[in-house]
C-alpha cells in the first residue's frame, strides 16, 4: 500500500506572533517552525501502519525551501521519501490542488493529514482534496485501522462516538489520540539525509482567496472575582461591563 | 579532501591570540545536529519533566530503568559509541550538545552521564576487541546499564589510595574482588560495573569489567541526598566477587591512568552538561518575573531583577562559548591524529588529554555558573523560590553536586595549574619566554601609543592580551620563586586557576560574539556584543583580585611594588557601563520571554 502524509510547516505553538508589511505578512523572524501538531499525529499513525502493513510512506509539503528541515524531520521520524511542491502555500484550495495532483500522479491509496493546520486553522484541505479526487474524506479521525481494503475509523461527535468504515482509497484528517507523537531516534535522523527528497514545481492553479490584513486579538483583560454569594453583582457586571447578557 | 584544522595546543590560549574564525560556536551546529538536540529536548520534555517528582521520590524502582530504556531506543545512550558497536558514532561536539540538552533533566542527567561517560567509555577506549564486541552493543542500546566504581569511603579525591583488592585465584582463571565502594551512581540498577582495585601491593589501581551476574556484589540502601534524588547512589560491596582474568581492562596498574583520562572527558562534558539546566532556569526566571507583580508592576521592571536576569544570561553565554570551543578543539585534534594514522580510540584519548586544562576549566566554570544561576533563580522567585512546589527549589538542590563530583573544583583548579606548569617544564607550552618578556616590560617605560579602537572588539582584545600578561607575570614569578613549594601554596594555585578560567571564558565570549557578528552582522548581534563586553569587564575585576592576593602572598618589597604597578597597568580598561548593558540585555530577553541566545 502507498501512504501519503501531508505535512504543514507551522510556527511553534509558543511563538510570539507579529506582522510586517503593514500587517499583510507574518513576521517569520526568530520564529521556530515545526511539523503541524495534527499532522504529527497523522505521521505517527502512518509510521505504525507502514510497519504493520509493510506499506510505503511518502511525506509532502507545499512550501518554500525553508520547509525542508521540517520535511527532513518527517523522514527522520520514519517516512521513506519526501516531496516538496515548491510554492508559497497561498490558500487552502491552492494547496489542495497541489496535493491532488501529486496524489493522482503517484497513486497513493491512503492520504493522511492533520484535521487542520495550526497557523490558519482552515480545516478545509482534506475535504477539498477529496472533492478534487472523488475520494471519501473523513475528519476528524481519532482512531484508524486498515483491514484489507477497508478502513475502520472512529471519531467523537456531539454526545457520543461515531464509527465509520470506508474503502480505500480515502483521505483522513487526523487528531489525537490516533497515535502518540514520535520523537525521531538518532539513527532515523542520520538516515534522513540519504532518503529521496524531491522538489517539484506547482501545477499552476491560483487560489481563490487573498489576505487583506492581519490583526492580533485584543490583549486579555484582567479577571474580576465575584463572591459566590453575590449573584446580583455578577449579573450586573455581565450586563453592564461585559455586555454579554 | 577535508582540510584538517590544526588548533593551538592545550593551555596555549594563555600565550597566543586566537582568531574568531578558528573557534566553533553554538550557532554553527548543523540542521542535523539541531534536529538531534530537539529530539533530545522532546525526550526531556515528555518523558522526564512531567515525572520529575515521581523520579525523585524513588518510590517506583522501575521508573528510571524504563526511562533509561527509552533513551536507549532513541539512540541517546550510544552517541559516542562507533556504529560497528551498535552506537551512533557521532562527533565529540555532538556528544557535548546532547549532554547539554540532557542537562535539563535533573537527576536523570547524572544517570545519563554516569552510564554514557564513566560507565561506557573505559571499555570503548581501553577495551580489547573482544571486550568491546561483548559489552558495547549492550551499553549503547541501553539493554544494560553501567556504573563506575572508583571512590571508596577513605579514597575520594585521593582516588589512587583505594583499598579494594583483586587477588588472582589459585587456578589463575579469576581475580577475586574484595572491598567497598561508595557514592556509586547507577549502582541500584546497573548490570555492569567498572571497578578499580589493587592487585597485591601494587602502587596503582587496575580496572576490571564486572558483570552483576558474576555474584559477590551487595549494596547498601540508596543514599539520602540533598539533590539529584532520583539518581541511584549506593555503596557497593565486593565479597569474593569472581572476575574472569580476561575481564581485566587494559594492563595491570593502568587503572589510575584510565580513571584520569576518562575524567578529562567527563569534565568537559559536565561543563556542557550544566547548560540545559542553566537555560531552563534562566527562562523560568524570565517568565516568572514577567508574571509576578509587586507594587503594581511586574517585578521584571525593577533594575535589581533585570541585573540578575542579564547576569544569568551573560555567564551562560560564556560557558556555552568556552565549552563548544574546547569541544571543537578536541574534535579537530582527534581528526588530525587519525589522519596521521593513529588508531581511533588512542586518537580520542590523546585529543582530550591535549586539552585537559580546558576540560578542567569547563568543569569548574560550568558548575559555578550553574550554582550562580540557580541561586539567582531562587532569588527572582522570592518566597516561591523556597517552595518545593515551584521548580527553583529542586534546581537549586540538584545543582550543588556538580562542584563536587568528576573531581572537586579545588582538585580541578590545582590540576589545571599543575598541568600547565608541568607542560611548561617539559617545554610543551612555552610560558617562560613570554613571562620573561612581561617581566622586562614591567621595568621599562610603558608605551603611550594609542590603540585604534575603530574595529569591533579591538579594545577588548587589547584588554585580553594584557590580562594574559597578568597571568604570565604572576604565574611566572610564582613558578620561579616558589618552585616545587607551589604545591603547598594551594591558595596561590587557586588564584592562578581563577585567572586562567576567567581569561579563557572572557576570550571565548568575545570570540563567539565576534564570529557571530561575522555571520549575522553587527546589527542583529547587539546583545551578544553587550554580553561579551560585560563578561570581560567582570573578568578583569576578578583577575585583579586574584592576582593581588597571589602577589601579596609570595612577594615583598620592591619586587612587590613593581608587580603591583604592573598589575595596575595590565588590568587598566575603559570603564564599562555594565548597568545599562545589563538592562538592555534583560529587556531583550523579557521581550523574547526566554533565554534566546542558543
Ligand atoms: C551524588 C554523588 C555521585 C557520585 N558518583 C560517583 C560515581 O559514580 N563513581 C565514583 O567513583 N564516585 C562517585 N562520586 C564520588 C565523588 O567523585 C567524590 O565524592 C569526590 O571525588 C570527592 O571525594 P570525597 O567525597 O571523598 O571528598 P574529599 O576528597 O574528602 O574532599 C573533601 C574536601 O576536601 C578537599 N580536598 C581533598 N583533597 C584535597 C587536596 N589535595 N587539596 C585541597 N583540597 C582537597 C575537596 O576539594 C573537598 O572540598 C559521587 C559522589 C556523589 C556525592
Amino acid at each position: 500500500m502507498k501512504i501519503l502524509v501531508c505535512i504543514t510547516h507551522v510556527p511553534d505553538t509558543t511563538s510570539k506572533i507579529q506582522f510586517t508589511e503593514n500587517n499583510t505578512q507574518f513576521d517569520k523572524n526568530g520564529v521556530q517552525f515545526i511539523i503541524g501538531p495534527y499532522d504529527d499525529y497523522a505521521l505517527a499513525r502512518a509510521v505504525e501502519l507502514k510497519e504493520q502493513l509493510g506499506a510505503s510512506l511518502t511525506v509532502m509539503n507545499v512550501g518554500e525551501s525553508d520547509s525542508d528541515p521540517t520535511l527532513r524531520k518527517a523522514l527522520a521520524i520514519g517516512a521513506d521519501d519526501a516531496i516538496r511542491v515548491n510554492a508559497f502555500p497561498k490558500d487552502s484550495l491552492f494547496v489542495a490542488n497541489q496535493i491532488a495532483h501529486i496524489a493522482k500522479s503517484n497513486g497513493y491509496e491512503l492520504i493522511l493529514m492533520g484535521r487542520e493546520s495550526i497557523d490558519f486553522n482552515g480545516g478545509m484541505v482534506h475535504g477539498m482534496v477529496g472533492e478534487l479526487l472523488g475520494m471519501p474524506s473523513i475528519s476528524p479521525v481519532m482512531k484508524l485501522e486498515v483491514e484489507g481494503d477497508t478502513v475502520k475509523m472512529s471519531r467523537e461527535i456531539e454526545g457520543g462516538k461515531e464509527y465509520v468504515e470506508a474503502k480505500l482509497p480515502l483521505i483522513a484528517g487526523c487528531q489525537e489520540p490516533i497515535a502518540e507523537w514520535k520523537i525521531p531516534n538518532m539513527r532515523g535522523i542520520m538516515s534522513a539525509r540519504t532518503k529521496p527528497f524531491s522538489v517539484v514545481e506547482p501545477v499552476v492553479e491560483e487560489g481563490n482567496s487573498r489576505v487583506i490584513s492581519y490583526e492580533l486579538p485584543p490583549a486579555k483583560a484582567g479577571v474580576k472575582l465575584v463572591d459566590k454569594d453575590n449573584v446580583e453583582e455578577l449579573v450586573r457586571l455581565l450586563k453592564n461591563e461585559a455586555k454579554v447578557l | 579532501m577535508e582540510t584538517i584544522k590544526k588548533s593551538i595546543n592545550g593551555g596555549e590560549f594563555l600565550i597566543k591570540e586566537t582568531a574568531a574564525e578558528d573557534i566553533f560556536i553554538f550557532e554553527e551546529f548543523s540542521e542535523e545536529q539541531k534536529m538531534m538536540a530537539q529530539a533530545c529536548q522532546d525526550f526531556v520534555d515528555t518523558e522526564i519533566t512531567p515525572r520529575i517528582e515521581e523520579i525523585d521520590s524513588m518510590k517506583n524502582p522501575d521508573l528510571v530503568p524504563q526511562i533509561f530504556k527509552k533513551a536507549g531506543e532513541l539512540g541517546l545512550l550510544g552517541i559516542s559509541v562507533p556504529e560497528v558497536f551498535g552506537g551512533m558514532g557521532m562527533s565529540f561536539n555532538t556528544s557535548m550538545l546532547i549532554a547539554d540538552i540532557i542537562g535539563a533533566a535533573g537527576s536523570f542527567s547524572t544517570t545519563y552521564g554516569a552510564h554514557t561517560g564513566i560507565g561506557t567509555l573505559p571499555i570503548l577506549y581501553y577495551g580489547t576487541e573482544d571486550q568491546k564486541n561483548k559489552y558495547l552493543p549492550k551499553l549503547a542500546t541501553g539493554q544494560w546499564a553501567a556504573c563506575y566504581c572508583l571512590t571508596e569511603p577513605d579514597a575520594g579525591s585521593d582516588a589512587n589510595s583505594g583499598k579494594t583488592k583483586a587477588t588472582l585465584s589459585a587456578d589463575g582463571k579469576h581475580y577475586v574482588l574484595n572491598g567497598q565502594k561508595m557514592w556509586i551512581s547507577n549502582a541500584g540498577f546497573a548490570d555492569l560495573f567498572i571497578v578499580f582495585a589493587k592487585i597485591e601491593d601494587d602502587k596503582n589501581l587496575t580496572a576490571f569489567i564486572v558483570e552483576k551476574s558474576f555474584g559477590g556484589i551487595t549494596m547498601n540502601e540508596e543514599e539520602k541526598k540533598m539533590g539529584i534524588k532520583g539518581s541511584s547512589t549506593r555503596q557497593v560491596f565486593f565479597n569474593d566477587c569472581q572476575v574472569p582474568v580476561e575481564n581485566m581492562l587494559s594492563d595491570r596498574q593502568n587503572g589510575f591512568k584510565i580513571a584520569v583520562n576518562i575524567l578529562n572527558i567527563g569534565r568537559v562534558k559536565l561543563g556542557a552538561g550544566v547548560l540545559g539546566g542553566v537555560r531552563t532556569v534562566t527562562s523560568l526566571a524570565i517568565k516568572y518575573s514577567t508574571e509576578r507583580k509587586q507594587f503594581g508592576v511586574s517585578i521584571n521592571t525593577f533594575g535589581a531583577i533585570k541585573a540578575k536576569l542579564a547576569e544569568m544570561a551573560i555567564r551562560t553565554f560564556a560557558t556555552e562559548a568556552l565549552c563548544y570551543r574546547a569541544g571543537q578543539d578536541i574534535e579537530d585534534r582527534i581528526n588530525s591524529l587519525i589522519a596521521e594514522g593513529m588508531q581511533d580510540s588512542e586518537a580520542k584519548l590523546k585529543g582530550v588529554e591535549q586539552f585537559a586544562i580546558e576540560c578542567a576549566i569547563a568543569k569548574v566554570h560550568g558548575s559555578e555558573v550553574l550554582d550562580y544561576v540557580v541561586d539567582q533563580g531562587v532569588q527572582v522567585y522570592g518566597g516561591m523560590g523556597y517552595s518545593a512546589d515551584a521548580p527553583m527549589e529542586r534546581a537549586y538542590r540538584d545543582a550543588r553536586i556538580s562542584r563536587i563530583y568528576e573531581g572537586t573544583n579545588e582538585i580541578n583548579r590545582m590540576l589545571m595549574v599543575g598541568m600547565l606548569l608541568k607542560r611548561a617544564m617539559k617545554g610543551e607550552v612555552n610560558i617562560f619566554e613570554p613571562a620573561m618578556a612581561v617581566s622586562k616590560e614591567l621595568t621599562s617605560v610603558p608605551s603611550f601609543e594609542s590603540l585604534d579602537t575603530s574595529t569591533l572588539f579591538a579594545a577588548e582584545k587589547d584588554v585580553l592580551n594584557k590580562l594574559k600578561k597578568v597571568f604570565l607575570m604572576v604565574g611566572g614569578k610564582a613558578a620561579m620563586s616558589l618552585q616545587d613549594r607551589i604545591e603547598d601554596e594551594q591558595e596561590v594555585m587557586m588564584n592562578l586557576a581563577d585567572v586562567m578560567i576567567e581569561i579563557y571564558a572572557a576570550e571565548s565570549a568575545i570570540l563567539r560574539a565576534e564570529k557571530l557578528v561575522g555571520l549575522r552582522g553587527e546589527e542583529s548581534c547587539q546583545q551578544q556584543i553587550a554580553m561579551a563586553k560585560v563578561y570581560l569587564s567582570e573578568a578583569a575585576e576578578k583577575i585583579n583580585i586574584a592576582a593581588k592576593e597571589a602577589i601579596a602572598s609570595f612577594t615583598s618589597g620592591d619586587e612587590q611594588k613593581v608587580m603591583l604597578m604592573g598589575l595596575k597597568r595590565f588590568t587598566k580598561m575603559d570603564l564599562v557601563d555594565t548597568k545599562s548593558l545589563r538592562r538592555q540585555i534583560a529587556d531583550f530577553m523579557i521581550e523574547k520571554g526566554h533565554y534566546p541566545f542558543s
